[in-house]
């Protein structure tokens, strides 16, 4: 017999981090402190990742959103910076208002999750651990080989999008008399 | 928590990242803090894809379809922030209570 | 004592001949009116005479073939039917045009378009200074047209078309000279009078017509007529015998257009008219259709003796009436008007004694002798340059002595001299007369006299004694023209001798006239003595009269035994101005009919006016407020709807719009709300 369980503090610390960063995103005034707390929840993310046995993905996490979505974010922060970001007060919705619906959310999610039927192993089942990457790597190119090349042309047209969206207008060049 | 730990644990910081997400995505003006709001609602959705994948039935299908959310979250940020620098570009500001353009 | 004549049973022939007889005149009508000025401007006057008197002549011709083709035919069968199209065929009324030629028609025709055509030839010396020739002569023969379909005319209809058409030509033609508003008067009283006339014929038709049909079978056809009477012995309207009623309205028609009592004020009028006019209608032709049309109708006049009796006073009192306003009139063709009045009184008394053959003998002569005197007068009238005055004439027979010799033959004709054509006419009528009633015979004899008086009164100033005429016209008296003349002298001898036509059986003749229209007129037996003593001083009495009137006349005016003037003095100068001034009928006719007849109008011109008009005005107002009202009906209500639903949806609009805020937050925050009811309401169990 162990200790207190360990998994329940780490759980609980991970949580903690997460939920933070959350908080620091929501309520930090200025915008580059939101980016970087997002970048403290992401991190707990995938700590809580690792907990529930899906290495990989908390490694994907890592990689992408980490250091492809915030950095471009952080990018876009940077290159927007000369505006500052107002308070919270907002002619659409205000304070109250948001956090009146947020809670209404999530009053809903906890009752649907008390009242839902999930689909659970039966009792008394042992977990069986399995070597994720491999499954994955398995999963994609088996039964999800179809998503897989589609996402692969969606990154393509993202590509692309993005390239054209961001090209500054190109004036007509003028035709010369002379020539 | 004395009891041990389990899918509900999981759920529920996934439903309150999701609802911080939301509070986000309701109260910013800042377009780019709109689109920071949405990742963490991704990311707990991603919560709650993994913790099913573990405590559930269906294997590794919780965890693939992360990795697929993972990858549109990136694209569509992509896409968001080029649309808010074109934005920018245009008209000088990123705040979303001055693009009422739509409005009938 | 009445013997109607049944001509149901005659043999008809037919032919297609006597159309040509109206139609040839008619011809010659149309070419004078449509090229007539064309014609007299490159041949002159005598152009246009020529095609008049060419066709006047032919039809002339047409006549006397078909005269004698009837002479041919056997006594009791002498009728001849030319039926040239259909023409009315509604309900019981079957009328075809068509012409019939029996003894009656072959009389009246040789009559008018004989003498007709001497007018005619006459007329072409006599308007020798007349612009519009052409329209004189169309006319002219517009009227034989119409004078020829009235006697021709094989049923009541077709004679009525002519009987109006002459109506019409004599309104055109008194009023040839219309310039001068005096002579478009008369006209138009001509043309009114007769039309209250024939008003009066009409009802007679339409009654004749009426009856015939409730009786059994209508029908107009002259030829038919006589078998379809008798269905009317009986019948009564109002008490009255129909057939009283009948031939009284049909003489009223006849009074109108012959001039008798109380519609002959238009006769003396119509001398107003050029004087070959006044001879051919208002002499020889057009004035008689009223005797023609009851000789023509005698089997039913024969059913209604009541009206005979009517005709015959009425005519006495006319002849005797007209003949006492000749002997005071100074116009010389005011005279024969009247004389013509007078005679056409004796030929109703025949008419109404039911002598009928007698009358149109009478018609005959008269013709003669009367166009006679009224071309001589013309004579005259043109030889003094227009003047009609008979106190500026006198001693003419000098200046003018054809015109004087076939004038004297024609007065001594009128005035019944043993041996000319008047004696012999008259004596047959006068001698009815006193068979029928001694009364009316008194009347005929004394206006016999009052007659020979006037007549020779008129000869006497005219062409005896001195001539009271001025220096300027006498020095252009001259006989008159060949063209005038020749008409004169065949006149005259027609005077004289057509009265051996009918010489009657006391004087040993054998009345050829009488005998020959005896098919169609009929035969009246008379009550009384049949003496021959009777016959022999009754003729020997009117001659006695006339030459006391004609020596009258001369120890006055010749002679002048008494002065005209002292005459005229005589009872106060009361009955000469009675008789210059036609004893005032016409001022009373225009104080009472005219005056009554204006007031209506005006009454009835009130009415169209105030009541009429204020009416249609008023129903104008009505719509135009209806109008005013539905426009603004429309304009408020409707359009007001229309605007009402326009800005409802606009107001709608404006309010729903404000969903679309444009503002991001706020859309995603309904999405929020919406999800999170969805989820509570999904897990409320």
């Amino acid at each position: 017999m162990q200790g207190p369980d360990l998994s329940v503090a780490a759980f609980l610390l991970l949580s903690a981090l997460t939920l933070g960063g959350g908080g620091g995103v929501i309520f930090s005034g200025n915008i580059v402190y939101s980016a970087l707390s997002l970048m403290v929840s992401f991190f707990g993310v995938a700590g809580l990742y690792v907990m529930l046995e899906a290495d990989f993905v908390a490694g994907v996490q890592v990689l992408v959103y980490v250091g492809g979505v915030l950095v471009l974010t952080l990018f876009a922060v940077m290159l927007t910076h000369r505006i500052e970001d107002i308070k919270v007060s907002n002619r659409g919705v205000g304070k109250l208002p948001g956090l009146a619906a947020a809670l209404a959310m999530f009053a809903g999610l906890i009752a649907a999750l008390e009242v839902a039927p999930w689909k659970l192993p039966a009792e008394g089942v042992a977990h069986e651990s399995f070597a994720s990457t491999q499954s994955i790597g398995n999963a994609l190119l088996g039964r999800y080989v179809l998503p897989f090349e589609v996402a692969s042309i969606v990154l393509l047209s993202v590509l692309v999008g993005a390239v054209v969206l961001s090209r500054k207008e190109v004036a007509e060049p003028r035709v010369r008399d002379d020539a | 928590m004395p009891e041990a730990l389990g899918l509900q644990h999981f759920l529920l910081v996934g439903a309150a990242l999701f609802c911080m997400g939301l509070y986000c995505v309701l109260t910013r003006r800042n377009a780019i803090g709109i689109l920071m709001g949405v990742e963490l609602v991704l990311n707990a959705a991603n919560v709650n894809y993994i913790a099913f994948s573990r405590y559930g039935v269906g294997g590794v299908d919780g965890q693939v379809f992360s990795i697929f959310v993972i990858m549109l979250a990136a694209a569509e940020a992509a896409i968001g922030l080029a649309i808010v620098l074109g934005i920018y570009r245009r008209s000088g500001s990123i705040d979303v209570s001055q693009m009422t353009s739509l409005r009938g | 004592m009445v013997d109607p004549h049944h001509v149901a049973d005659v043999a008809v022939h037919s032919s297609q001949l006597l159309r040509w007889i109206p139609l040839i005149p008619l011809l010659g009508a149309a070419v004078n009116f449509l090229l007539g000025t064309r014609i007299q401007a490159r041949a002159g006057r005598g152009g246009v005479a020529a095609v008049a008197i060419a066709s006047s002549l032919a039809s002339f011709v047409l006549v006397v073939i078909s005269f004698f083709s009837l002479l041919a035919f056997d006594e009791h069968s002498r009728l001849v039917i030319d039926t040239v199209a259909p023409w009315v065929h509604i309900g019981s009324l079957n009328v075809d045009i068509g012409f019939q030629f029996d003894p009656l028609s072959a009389v009246m025709t040789l009559v008018i378009t004989g003498i007709g055509s001497l007018i005619h030839i006459y007329s072409y010396g006599y308007m020798d200074e007349e612009p519009a020739a052409w329209r004189f002569f169309a006319l002219l023969n517009l009227f034989m047209f119409a004078m020829l379909t009235l006697v021709l005319g094989d049923s009541l209809l077709l004679m009525f078309v002519g009987w109006e058409g002459v109506g019409l030509c004599s309104w055109a033609l008194i009023g040839f000279w219309h310039q001068d508003h005096v002579n478009a008067t008369a006209g138009n009283k001509a043309f009114i009078v007769n039309r209250i006339g024939d008003f009066g014929f009409l009802l007679g038709v339409f009654l004749l017509f009426w009856s015939l049909d409730s009786a059994g079978q209508a029908s107009m056809v002259f030829r038919e007529l006589p078998a379809l009477v008798g269905g009317l012995e009986g019948m009564a309207l109002w008490g009255v015998p129909v057939v009283t009623l009948i031939t009284l309205f049909l003489f009223v028609g006849a009074t109108g257009k012959s001039a008798q009592i109380p519609l002959f004020v238009w006769l003396p009028d119509a001398m107003a008219g050029p004087t070959p006019v006044s001879a051919l209608i208002h002499a020889a032709t057009m004035v008689t259709a009223g005797v023609y049309m009851i000789g023509r109708l005698s089997f039913l006049f024969a059913m209604a003796p009541a009206t005979l009796e009517v005709i015959a006073i009425i005519a006495a009192a006319t002849a005797f009436f007209a003949a006492t306003i000749g002997i005071a009139q100074n116009d010389i063709k005011k005279v024969l008007a009247y004389s013509t009045v007078s005679q056409l009184g004796y030929m109703f008394i025949a008419m109404g004694v039911g002598a009928w053959s007698a009358g149109i003998f009478h018609l005959v002569t008269h013709a003669f002798f009367k166009a006679c005197l009224f071309l001589g007068a013309g004579s005259v009238i043109h030889a003094m340059h227009h003047e009609q005055d008979m106190r500026k004439m006198g001693g003419l027979r000098h200046y003018m002595p054809r015109t004087f010799w076939t004038f004297l033959i024609a007065a001594v004709a009128i005035a019944g001299v043993p041996g000319t054509a008047g004696f012999f006419s008259k004596d047959e009528i006068l001698w009815n007369a006193y068979l029928h009633s001694p009364a009316l015979w008194a009347m005929g004899f004394l206006s016999a006299g009052i007659t020979a008086f006037y007549m020779f009164r008129l000869v006497f100033m005219t062409f005896y004694g001195e001539c009271r005429a001025d220096e300027h016209t006498r020095e252009h008296l001259h006989e008159s023209s060949g063209w005038m003349t020749w008409p004169l002298i065949i006149l005259a001898v027609g005077s004289l001798f057509a009265g051996f036509l009918g010489v009657p059986a006391a004087l040993g003749g054998s009345n050829a006239f009488a005998h020959f229209l005896e098919p169609v007129v009929g035969h009246m037996e008379h009550t009384g003595h049949h003496s021959l003593a009777l016959e022999y001083g009754l003729m020997a009495a009117s001659v006695g009269i006339a030459g006391l009137g004609i020596l009258l006349a001369w120890l006055i005016y010749v002679k002048k035994v008494f002065s005209a003037e002292s005459l005229a003095r005589i009872g106060g100068g009361w009955p000469h101005r009675v008789f210059l001034n036609k004893y005032y009928v016409d001022e009373l006719y225009g104080a009472t009919v005219l005056r009554g007849t204006m007031g209506l109008s005006t009454l009835f011109a009130w009415f169209d006016r105030t009541v009429v008009d204020g009416v249609v005005n008023g129903s104008a107002r009505v719509t135009r407020i209806g109008a005013t009202l539905s426009g603004a009906f429309d304009f408020r209500v409707v359009d007001g709807l229309v605007n009402l639903t326009a800005d409802a949806i606009h107001a709608f609009g404006g309010v729903v719009r404000r969903v679309q805020t444009g503002s991001l937050n706020t859309y995603l925050y309904v999405i929020v709300v919406v999800v999170a009811a969805v989820l509570f309401a999904g897990t409320w169990k």
